[in-house]
């Protein structure tokens, strides 16, 4: 069990930890490379390559042309050549120009040629200012397709981990990074800190009930938790780090616990993870639940530029303490 | 120019194997055989042989829905692509491709695809795998005249560009996009034309000429390996059969495919050609055509005695499993 991490100047950023985990595979690895948009002089649109043209030079962080169906297929074809490339397809509403790219080939080469495709799809996600075409949440679609592994790290520790573990494996990963999150600071590990997919980590103990989250809702949902403790409900919060591999095992063990059970994002409601999760979860937990998993999401409409009507359809600190009061009240 | 007779005789052998592989599976999938069914590709033996003549053992193929052909020139045995075709156990792909989906990835051969237009990516990113790992290879993306009207296969194709990445891109184009003719739906009508409008040796070539594909796809290879970049090679060419296997289509006149058949066919002319040029006797011609019969013959035989693939693997190969255990 870990707490989560006080934060220093001196840590690194949720963008500098990405960083850190690349260069460090980068120094290991001769055939990994990036390519995307801006990367070498901007170091990409959240700093999240800042500097490592400079390191590694311009055959390994090359910047491309805004064509995302031939950045993927770039990736797809050197990957089963024998590289390891990172993607950056900048914001993850952009991979829908190369969804062909990722769903029909990359997801299948294994399956049907046996080859391993070791291709790390990177792309900022979640919602926060940009309007529709920057904050959609597609993750379910990506962990819903046979063959894909689907990363979402909430905090600096987990995005180094599990970029070093992406790094080396054979299959084709989207790893995705909330943008509001990108200037967070916090702890990382060393080089040989690899965080395993499919491991969720527990960022708060609690006694009464828990919410089971990832991504930028993790911060909404610590905030509940003061709200909640301070009202004598004591919250505890699962962060699933990824979402395919899922971590079942804590799930399970997490409803078992409680019985009373929150399972959070800021995705659309209708067919999202969190539905997977709640259905799943019931299935195998009914006897344990004291009443149903209450889930908490977003509205089912596009996300608005206005900063107001972006944040009102999807789910607050406050929505999730209504939540968890639900599942209280059973 | 006279053909070098070794070198002759193993390309005609190969067109003629393709077309008799081809036939034979065509009949074969109207009677069930060939789950899914297949595109036949009789006609364009020359495109495939010649390409494929030019290039590497160890070079880099991604192709179409159309790619027995290819996939034969490559040199996978005519077998186990039959028994893929049946999506037997011993097929290339375990029987989990079928026709559309053949592929020897270790020996250089990337896939035939479901989705036009796919496979220039593919090549483009093999290409950059070679140029990045710094080999002496290339890699050639099929595509038809259908997929050049698709977005991704001029992305991939400025990407080759500013890459200078070493692909060679060749237009399969037998002029047909399923029912619709090439001139009906392709914007200037110059394909060759979109492909110098990217800064790229650009090319439209007689596709039934084996000989002609060779030395376009030889060229081409020298300049990717001299590190100029890659080619673009429209080449002309003419499918004798149906989009799929048992199609009915009134799309183009029986006159027309005979005109085809009958003045242009590449088998045709590259054995009148070598038989005059002395380099083979029509003796060793009909030979030939006995030998590659039996081959086919047997890879019938084996296709069909092979096993079915084990039910109880469908979830084998989703991914590695190593990312932590599927539950």
């Amino acid at each position: 069990m870990s707490t989560t991490t006080p934060t220093t100047q001196q840590n690194p950023t949720y963008s500098e930890a990405f960083q850190s985990g690349v260069r460090e595979e980068m120094k290991l690895n001769p055939n990994i490379f990036i390519l995307g948009t801006d990367l070498v002089e901007r170091g990409g649109h959240f700093a999240q390559v800042k500097g490592i043209a400079q390191e590694f030079g311009v055959d390994r962080v090359k910047d491309s042309p805004i064509s995302e169906a031939a950045m993927v297929a770039a990736g797809l074809g050197s990957a089963m050549y024998g590289c390891h490339p990172i993607i950056d397809l900048n914001f993850i509403d952009f991979s829908l120009g190369a969804m062909d790219e990722i769903i029909n080939q990359a997801a299948k080469i294994r399956f049907m040629f046996n080859r391993p495709v070791p291709l790390v799809i990177r792309a900022t996600s979640g919602v926060a200012l940009g309007g529709a075409h920057h904050c959609n949440s597609l993750e379910s679609l990506f962990a819903h397709t046979a063959g894909l592994s689907v990363a979402v790290p909430s905090r600096a520790y987990d995005v180094k981990g599990l970029i070093k573990t992406a790094l080396r494996s054979p299959d084709p990963v989207i790893f995705l990074m909330h943008k509001k999150l990108s200037g967070v600071r916090g702890e990382i590990g060393d080089e040989n800190t690899f965080i395993p997919f499919g491991s969720a980590h527990r960022v708060k103990s609690g006694k009464d009930a828990a919410i089971i989250s990832y991504g930028y809702t993790i911060v909404s949902a610590q905030k509940a938790a003061q709200t909640l403790a301070e009202q004598g409900i004591d919250v505890e919060i699962i962060d699933l780090r990824t979402l395919y591999p899922l971590d079942t095992d804590t799930i399970n063990a997490t409803v078992q616990k409680f019985g009373r059970v929150v399972v959070a994002d800021e995705a659309p409601m209708f067919g999202s993870i969190t539905a997977e999760i709640a259905a799943t979860a019931s299935e195998v937990n009914f006897r344990h639940l004291k009443g149903p998993i209450v889930r908490v999401g977003a509205a089912r409409a596009p996300l608005s530029a206005n900063p107001q009507m972006s944040e009102a359809a999807i789910p607050s600190a406050n929505d999730l303490v209504e939540a968890v009061k639900k599942v209280m009240s059973y | 120019m006279t053909t070098d007779s070794k070198w002759g005789k193993e390309t005609l052998r190969q067109m003629l194997l393709i077309r008799n592989f081809e036939e034979t599976a065509d009949k074969l999938t109207l009677r069930g055989k060939v789950p899914g069914g297949m595109h036949n590709s009789s006609g364009q033996e020359a495109v495939a042989v010649g390409v494929m003549s030019a290039l590497d053992p160890k070079d880099v193929i991604a192709t179409t829905h159309r790619s027995h052909h290819h996939t034969i020139a490559k040199g996978m045995p005519v077998n186990i692509v039959m028994a893929e075709l049946f999506t037997k156990a011993t097929g290339c792909s375990g029987g989990r491709g079928a026709s559309m989906h053949l592929a020897d990835v270790e020996n250089g051969h990337f896939g035939g695809n479901g989705i036009v237009g796919a496979g220039v990516g593919i090549a483009m990113g093999a290409a950059l795998g070679i140029k990045q790992m710094g080999h002496k290879k290339v890699a050639v993306g099929f595509v038809g005249d259908g997929g050049v009207n698709t977005g991704r296969t001029w992305e991939a194709v400025n990407m080759a560009v500013i890459y200078k990445l070493p692909l060679i891109i060749i237009v399969d184009n037998n002029q047909y996009a399923v029912e619709t003719f090439v001139e009906r739906v392709t914007g200037g009508n110059d394909i060759a034309k979109r492909g110098a409008g990217f800064g790229l040796p650009s090319f439209t070539i007689d596709g039934q000429d084996v000989e002609e594909v060779h030395k376009h796809t030889s060229e081409a290879r020298n300049r990717a390996l001299a590190g100029e970049g890659p080619t673009f090679i429209n080449a002309l060419t003419y499918r004798y059969y149906g989009h799929n296997v048992g199609e009915k289509g009134q799309y183009r006149t029986q006159e027309e495919i005979a005109d085809w058949r009958s003045h242009r066919d590449p088998i045709d002319r590259f054995s009148a050609k070598l038989i005059s040029e002395g380099a083979l006797t029509q003796a060793d011609y009909e030979a030939m055509i006995k030998s590659v019969a039996k081959e086919i013959e047997e890879a019938v035989d084996f296709a069909e005695k092979s096993p079915l693939p084990d039910v109880s693997t469908i979830l084998d190969g989703v991914d590695s499993g190593l990312l932590g255990a599927r539950k």
